[in-house]
């Protein structure tokens, strides 16, 4: 794996997406280096999962360019994306887990090992040999944020991991976020939650329209937002 | 056999009865399961690939569901007759014959629920697979694996087309008594000699034997249902 090369910095050049004749991107200019964790917020069709999905190369720009390490396009790549609604493979947690080992090109012979060692930081080796379609919410999230770290990524993308879970599973959801970006995991996360950007974030994107309003530190834009839609956004205000 | 009634070659383990039993089981079931071999992954492949036509493709396939058994059956006679392309082999008129028959019938059945149940669980795993890298081939066996309970209902579908079907294997296997008698052709003989009762036996019994296997199918797709959700 470590002759892979790399995918940051991940660079968005003047890029657009058009779905259906509505624009879901507009113009969006963006470099994503290494670091603490970015934070992405705003309402509710912003364009914030259509963002990450640009940035996982899962859809094509209609417009500009994305680039990962200064390439378009990769063969097998170091980022991995977790879903607001993951999709658990009909097969145990431990096997899940497994699948996501071979895609990544572990040989075999790691797979059971590196598996538990994944779901042990996850926190769900006790749940190994369930069937995944049969945990929590939270359980899932937690098991998809496995799967996504057995990519051994050096980009990880969530959205809203913490969406509809209760405190203690987002919580258990956040430490392993934040153990992640700490072992040098360059995290972007979308949510809803202020709290969750106060806890997490180290620069925080405010996307309205499909556009990039402001990009900020995090202490210093909600210290100091610059534009009136930041600030209406952080007081709780409505921003449509 | 033709003098006594169904019940008493049940309870007295008639051997020519029993004959007839396991031939057609193991007619249908092989049939089957080269059906399966075949129409999954094809049924897949077509699930997972777009191309021009392929909608025609999909409507014939679905189409090809409602082959009738004589057509299948005179098809397949042309084919190993002694004057027709595949007459070399000498199969005409055996139980290999009515497998690749029964084969022929069912494997369109096969191919389009798998179709369906796949395309379906693609929708769903699209995203995900695609986010690790899933190539192409990885895909196919993948949804299928993890379709594996749905794709029970096309087993069973095929599997009861197979054993009751009757045109095919008359044709194909021609109700040699000992060597290609099933218990539909059998039935249809009894019935025509005026053996009613024995006809009526037979036939319960067949109808016991597909329940039989329609329950225990169902019960392992409940079972993993239960299981992986």
């Amino acid at each position: 794996m470590h002759a892979l090369m790399a995918d940051l910095p991940l660079v968005l050049d003047n890029v657009s997406l058009d779905v259906g004749g509505a624009r879901l991107i507009d113009r969006v200019d963006l470099t994503i280096s290494p670091g603490a964790p970015t934070l992405i917020v705003g309402p509710n069709g912003a364009g914030k999962t259509s963002l990450l999905r640009l940035c996982m190369g899962l859809v094509v720009p209609t417009s500009g360019r994305v680039s990962w390490g200064s390439r378009l396009a990769a063969g097998r790549s170091r980022r991995a994306i977790v879903f607001q609604r993951p999709v658990m493979l009909r097969r145990s947690v431990a096997a899940n887990v497994r699948f996501a080992l071979a895609q990544a090109g572990v040989p075999r012979r790691e797979h059971a090992a590196r598996a538990l060692a994944l779901l042990d930081r996850v926190g769900l080796l006790d749940l190994a040999g369930r069937p995944a379609r049969r945990l929590s919410s939270g359980e899932q999230q937690r098991l998809a944020l496995a799967r996504a770290l057995a990519r051994d990524p050096e980009l990880l993308l969530l959205d809203e991991p913490t969406a509809n879970l209760d405190p203690a599973a987002t919580r258990a959801v956040e430490d392993i976020v934040l153990s992640a970006a700490q072992s040098g995991i360059k995290i972007m996360m979308t949510t809803h939650d202020l709290g969750q950007v106060r806890r997490l974030a180290g620069d925080v994107i405010f996307l309205v329209r499909g556009t990039v309003c402001e990009r900020r530190p995090m202490a210093e834009l909600f210290d100091h937002p610059l534009m009136p839609e930041t600030a209406a956004f952080l007081r709780g205000d409505l921003v449509i | 056999m033709a003098d006594q009634n169904a019940l008493q070659l049940i309870l007295s383990g008639d051997a020519t009865l029993f004959a007839i039993v396991w031939l057609s089981l193991l007619v249908s079931l092989s049939a089957v399961a080269l059906a399966a071999f075949f129409g999954m992954p094809l049924g897949a492949l077509l699930a997972l690939t777009r191309f021009p036509g392929r909608p025609v493709l999909v409507v014939l396939l679905n189409a090809l569901m409602g082959l009738p058994p004589v057509v299948v059956g005179l098809l397949v006679y042309l084919l190993l007759s002694r004057s027709g392309p595949l007459g070399g082999i000498g199969i005409l008129f055996t139980p290999g014959a009515m497998v690749i028959a029964q084969t022929i019938l069912i494997a369109p059945i096969i191919a389009a629920l798998t179709r369906q149940t796949i395309e379906d669980l693609w929708h769903e795993y699209r995203d995900e697979l695609t986010a690790m890298d899933v190539g192409p081939m990885r895909r196919m066996t993948t949804l299928l694996w993890d379709a594996r309970f749905s794709l029970i209902t096309a087993l069973l579908a095929g599997f009861g087309r197979a054993a009751a079907e009757v045109g095919a294997v008359m044709i194909v296997g021609g109700n040699i008594d000992g060597f290609t008698r099933t218990m539909t052709t059998a039935i249809a003989l009894e019935t025509s000699k005026g053996n009613l009762p024995l006809a009526m036996g037979l036939g319960l019994i067949l109808v016991a034997i597909v329940i039989a296997i329609n329950a225990a199918l169902w019960g392992t797709r409940l079972w993993a249902d239960r299981q992986m959700g």
